[in-house]
């Protein structure tokens, strides 16, 4: 194509190139510098700012806490989205209602969570109201090792009609015509969703699988608003390690862990970009 | 006949969990309408009043708007912190309808060097929670004396990546031979993309809307690492310690913050679907 309009489109791109770089990339070189030099003086010290991170006691059991919480939920969440979705396929017409219902989580402010929580996990709250009709005695959830399995909850509240959605853009881009020729062939219903619809939904996957991850990092605000900087210890996640040594200034071991979740959440997403790309090549 | 019962109970199943889903909503409304009496018999339980459990809120007795009287004209904190919202929230999406459209359109119709590799660099800055970025931005704005200023907030915010990523979606959908036809009948390029793009990619642009506006008016971290003051805070950080005096008032500030986010996700709802639908399309 002519060079010349290249050139005169690309200029429409520098306002937003010039906003990240100022607000991230160049600051982030700094922060990479910080992280091999000591707060005070600024004298090299190489890598002993990451050892510190990584013999914190904190960091440890918030970077636990948050690997736990995600090969947990993430899986949980992309199987009983992807049930759900099946499901509102199969109902046909009427599934537009529940695919629609399932989103308005999204909608409830976080701040509300806090009293919305309250009501239903407190010590004398609606789910043990609820267990005591059975006879059984509840625990006060949310400060107990139970808060962790309140986080996941939330998670898979805000996010099934989030995902949802996107598994059922996935489902429809799979061609009936595909569905009809097996059915002559005599498949039945479990034929056509194991060899038909999930191979095809496989690109969908990696895809979904980076969405849902990155909605994962948003339970912090919930676990925030619920906890504060130090919540019940189960739900103490790398964001309130990071939020702390910010307020407390530790920029060294704050520069450091930032450069070393940045590097794995990077490589993650290559590894995952390569298998989409693969995918699609099929 | 097995087929009827079967899709029958399917319905039935995914009827109860949308109720389940949707409880909370019923809640909130149902108690913000609830005179202090009601609210003290129903949520005593977790207020330390009475002993025993809560009981189901469903709808309110004795229902009264008593409550939305209170904080609408005797919260003015409250006012302050919801005119904060407006101003955080529209500040950023009107800075990324600015900065974020235009970017996008130029990702998904010019093919420049370096082109993937800056897409790819956008697309990892999308993933990247907020606390690894956190010391970045608070560098460049305590350089520029923004602390403790809202623009700490909406800079930022404006620059965000996803919306870029979102609309490189929408815009890579437009057919070439539009484009090439009108540049052929002589159209500038931004001629094209006022012309062509912007009303092509409408349905994108409001879907990025409704996203982002959900997004926004929910911000925890960045208000609380970036506003000292808490006079600048937005509604998100509004938490009133709920004792018996004031349930009603907490609830109701709930329902307020949530009218707004409600409205716009019911009005903006196939947008929102869209918009959710083309941020997992494969690329």
């Amino acid at each position: 194509m002519m060079k010349k309009n290249v050139w005169k489109g690309v200029f429409f791109l520098l306002p937003s190139m010039a906003g990240v770089s100022i607000f991230v990339l160049l600051p982030f070189l700094d922060v990479l510098r910080r992280a091999f030099t000591s707060a005070i003086g600024g004298q090299f010290v190489g890598i002993s700012n990451f050892q510190s991170v990584l013999t914190n006691d904190a960091f440890r059991q918030a970077a636990g806490n948050s690997i736990r919480f995600t090969v947990i939920c993430i899986p949980l969440l992309l199987l009983s989205s992807l049930a759900l979705s099946l499901w509102i396929r199969r109902i046909g017409k009427r599934g537009g209602f529940f695919k629609s219902i399932y989103l308005i989580p999204m909608a409830i402010p976080v701040s509300s969570i806090v009293l919305l929580w309250k009501y239903f996990f407190h010590g004398q709250g609606l789910l043990n109201g609820f267990l005591h009709l059975f006879g059984i005695s509840g625990a006060d959830w949310m400060n107990t090792k139970y808060s962790f399995w309140i986080l996941v909850f939330t998670y898979l509240w805000k996010n099934i009609g989030y995902d949802v959605i996107l598994w059922l853009a996935g489902l429809s881009a799979i061609p009936e015509s595909i569905y009809e020729a097996a059915r002559v062939d005599g498949a039945g219903e479990r034929e056509c969703l194991f060899y038909i619809t999930l191979p095809n939904l496989l690109p969908s996957f990696f895809t979904i699988t980076v969405l849902s991850l990155l909605n994962s990092f948003k339970v912090f605000r919930e676990a925030y608003l619920i906890g504060g900087s130090y919540p019940e210890e189960h739900m103490y996640l790398l964001q309130h390690v990071f939020q702390n040594w910010f307020r407390d200034l530790s920029l060294d071991k704050l520069s450091a862990a930032a450069v070393l979740v940045f590097f794995i959440i990077f490589v993650l997403i290559l590894l995952l970009k390569n298998r989409l790309q693969k995918e699609d090549n099929i | 006949m097995g087929n009827w019962i079967r899709s029958h109970m399917l319905l039935f199943f995914l009827g109860i969990f949308a109720l389940l889903t949707c409880y909370p909503i019923l809640f909130l409304f149902g108690a913000s309408l609830m005179g202090n009496p009601e609210i003290g018999q129903v949520l005593g339980a977790i207020l330390g009043e009475r002993t025993g459990f809560v009981r189901l809120v469903l709808i309110p007795l004795y229902p009264t708007l008593r409550s939305y009287v209170e904080i609408l004209l005797d919260t003015p904190e409250f006012f302050i912190m919801f005119w904060n919202s407006v101003k955080i929230t529209g500040g950023i999406l009107l800075g990324q309808l600015l900065v974020g459209v235009p970017a996008a359109w130029v990702f998904a119709r010019y093919r420049f060097p370096c082109h993937n590799l800056l897409f790819t660099l956008y697309m990892v800055l999308m993933l990247m929670p907020f606390q690894v970025t956190m010391l970045s931005n608070y560098l460049v704005l305590n350089g520029m004396g923004l602390m403790d200023t809202q623009l700490s907030i909406i800079l930022p915010g404006i620059f965000s990546t996803f919306p870029v990523f979102l609309l490189y979606r929408f815009f890579s959908s437009i057919p070439v031979e539009i484009l090439e036809s009108a540049r052929i009948d002589g159209a500038g390029e931004l001629q094209i993309f006022l012309q062509f793009g912007l009303p092509l990619g409408s349905a994108g642009i409001i879907s990025q809307a409704v996203l982002g506006f959900l997004e926004y008016w929910n911000l925890v971290e960045q208000p609380l690492t970036f506003l000292k003051d808490q006079r600048l805070w937005p509604l998100s950080l509004f938490l009133p310690d709920i004792t018996l005096s004031n349930a009603g008032m907490a609830v109701t500030a709930s329902v307020i913050t949530l009218l707004p986010a409600l409205l716009v996700f019911l009005a903006g709802q196939n947008y929102l679907e869209q918009g959710i639908a083309a941020s997992g399309l494969k690329g």
